[in-house]
């Protein structure tokens, strides 16, 4: 049988979301077997040429060079999905979309002459055409496999685009909110983690992005109630996903 | 005095020996216990796991645990959990399909069925498990795995006398007193100079489990101050429920308060999350890595995400004010036409664990008092 060739890309971006790839430890198996991995710097030296029949890509653009190596990925590619909020949203690394590019060059490094980039950083699918954006900072491994296994046979991923609540209160827990007046981005954020920090009693912080849904100045409103002033709700949603159009406030 | 029958009366030390009881029975026991800042139902084994002494303070948006009548078993009401949990749990694994070579092999999982006493349930959530009964068991489509579960649950419900600033159960005529459906019923009396309980069984197992148990006959003023503190729950009870929702809030579906509910909804789903008798749910189907395994999953779904609606093309319900306007709708009118019955219990968690503490009671009283 001929096995699917698989390629993981990277662009700006910690890492952090291929990782999960080689953290599915008891699936890595199982994985080589059903896919040629072809091109995975992070796991292999030795990688094959295109075309390949599932692109990964993990980061942001943030260069032109960036902006060009994309295109050629989406060229040699069959399906290409974007991984993480990096690829998805343009990562923490997008904060300097609301700035001044030069003072941020300044500010970081001893010769900023020799830094070249774009005064944006912007998701994939500003590039290329995306087929499905797996959500996260970082990715969650059961949704990893999940997106594996549904493009290996050709179906859609069950990945779920309602709010970090549902998965809250499934798991039985109280709301911290409600609880102990913390304040928590579940209701504006799409579920993924299994509502991981408010299971361990604190509040949200929006890794995997707007839901499907998202009422910004009411949750605007409800963190403000919580006690955070402008300066805390500013930092508090503009994090890994402060690209994310849904979750820029209104001032 | 003379006693008054099928009433008994139990000391607090005696009744610590329920657990044991329920436990020689069969019975693994769920009630209230204290986790995360709020009373939630759990395993418990003996009293040292109820909230003793501790009370509940409630609002719209808002739950704090307090100091409350020391010693006081039953001192709080219903925290954000119900028996749905236990009789529908958030995720159940429905079915399996195995791809064995040319063949294919369906595998069903087992239905849990582990013998349960629920205990210290609220009158409330007694009402919400006929609601859902109605639905999920007496239906044309019965699901067996509630049924099972449901026939092996055993209820003992602790009527109120300190009931939440949210409850409305008066109005709804579900509480805060449970007229039947219990295996057995309790109510604590606690006061400067007396704690006990009053004891009713409901059924041959709660007459069996009074028989295991230190109990004398109780006394009319035993039974009547035994009723005086639901009466003066109701008292408490300033919430209420319009009457007659049948027809009257579909009738208003253009209200302007529609647009006013959704400014300030999140449409987070939590208040379907923590209803009683919400019974949604959305079914997944996903395959493995290895492509020879679909697994078929139950899950709590919400009306309040788009997936709910979804049907060819797109979502029905695309914005805030038609889901809000659904769940609304859906609980407190068409529930009627559907059941018979209203869909609300007047539990009060949907107000309590609403995060911007959206009140169903106002809302509805606000749509059809043309307000
Ligand atoms: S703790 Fe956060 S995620 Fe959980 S229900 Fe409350 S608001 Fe939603
Ligand atoms: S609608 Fe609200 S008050 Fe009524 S039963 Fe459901 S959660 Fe309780
Ligand atoms: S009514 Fe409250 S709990 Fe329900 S979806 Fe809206 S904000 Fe969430």
């Amino acid at each position: 049988m001929n096995r699917p060739r698989l390629a993981v890309w990277k662009f700006s971006s910690c890492d952090g979301c291929q990782l999960t790839l080689l953290d599915c430890e008891d699936e890595l198996l199982e994985l080589a077997h059903r896919v040629d991995i072809a091109y995975f710097l992070e796991a292999t030296r030795a990688h094959t040429e295109g075309p390949y029949d599932v692109s990964i890509v993990e980061g942001s653009i943030t260069t032109s060079d960036d902006a060009e190596r994309i295109r050629r990925v989406r060229a040699v590619s069959g399906k290409l999905v974007t991984i993480g909020a990096c690829a998805t949203a343009g990562g923490i690394q997008a904060l300097r979309n609301a700035a001044d590019i030069g003072d941020y060059l300044s500010a970081v490094y001893a010769a900023p002459e020799f830094i070249s980039t774009l005064d944006r950083s912007t998701p994939i699918s500003d590039h290329v055409d995306v087929d499905f954006e797996l959500r996260g900072c970082p990715i969650d491994k059961g949704q990893l496999l999940e997106l594996l296994s549904a493009l290996l046979v050709g179906r859609r991923p069950d990945i779920a685009r309602h709010s970090v609540c549902l998965d809250c209160k499934r798991a039985g827990n109280p709301c911290v909110m409600v609880a102990t007046d913390t304040p928590c981005l579940g209701p504006v954020t799409q579920t993924g983690c299994g509502a991981l920090c408010p299971s361990l009693d604190r509040g949200c912080f929006g890794c995997f992005g707007p839901a499907e849904s998202v009422n910004m100045a009411a949750m605007v409103g409800q963190l403000r109630d919580r006690g955070l002033d402008d300066v805390g709700i500013h930092r508090l949603l503009n994090t890994f996903n402060t690209g994310a159009p849904a979750f820029g406030v209104e001032s | 005095m003379a006693t008054v029958p099928g009433c008994f009366v139990v000391t607090p030390s005696d009744l610590s020996a329920l657990f044991g009881i329920l436990d020689e029975l069969g019975y693994r026991t769920l009630g209230p216990t204290v986790r995360d800042g709020a009373i939630v139902i759990g395993e418990i084994s003996g009293i040292s796991d109820l909230p003793i002494g501790i009370t509940d303070e409630q609002g719209p948006g808002r739950y704090r645990l307090r100091d409350g009548v020391a010693g006081a078993w039953f001192g709080f009401a219903v925290g954000p959990q119900s028996a749905r949990a236990h009789l529908s749990p958030p995720e159940r694994p429905l079915l399996e399909i195995r791809s064995r070579g040319p063949t294919l092999e369906f595998v069903e999982p087992e239905h849990h069925t582990e013998r349960t006493a629920l205990f210290g349930i609220r009158p409330c959530d007694l009402a919400a498990m006929e609601v859902q009964d109605r639905v999920l068991a007496r239906g044309p489509h019965p699901d067996p795995r509630y049924v099972a579960a449901r026939d092996t649950t055993l209820v003992v419900v602790v009527n109120c006398g300190v009931p939440a600033d949210t409850c409305f159960c008066p109005s709804t005529r579900t509480g805060p007193r449970a007229r039947s459906g219990f295996d057995l019923s309790v109510t604590e009396v606690v006061d400067q100079t007396d704690h006990y309980f009053v004891l009713e069984p409901g059924s041959e197992a709660g007459v069996e489990i009074v028989e295991r148990l230190e109990h004398r006959p109780a006394d009319r003023a035993e039974v009547n101050a035994a009723l005086a503190t639901t009466e003066a729950a109701v008292e408490a009870i300033s919430r209420s429920l319009p009457e007659q929702l049948n027809g009257r809030l579909l009738a208003a579906a253009d209200h302007s308060r529609w647009d006013e509910v959704a400014a300030r909804c999140l449409s987070c789903g939590n208040c379907t999350m923590v209803c009683p008798t919400c019974f949604c749910s959305d079914v997944r189907d996903t395959t493995d890595l290895a492509g020879d395994t679909a697994t078929r999953v139950q899950v709590w779904d919400s009306c309040f995400t788009l997936g709910h609606s979804h049907l060819h093309g797109g979502s029905v319900r695309a914005d805030t004010r038609s889901r809000y306007r659904q769940w609304l709708t859906h609980k407190l009118d068409t529930w009627w036409d559907q059941f018979g019955q209203s869909g609300c219990v007047g539990c009060g968690r949907c107000i309590t664990w609403c995060p911007p503490g959206i009140d169903l009671t106002v809302e509805a009283a606000a749509i059809v008092g043309g307000g």
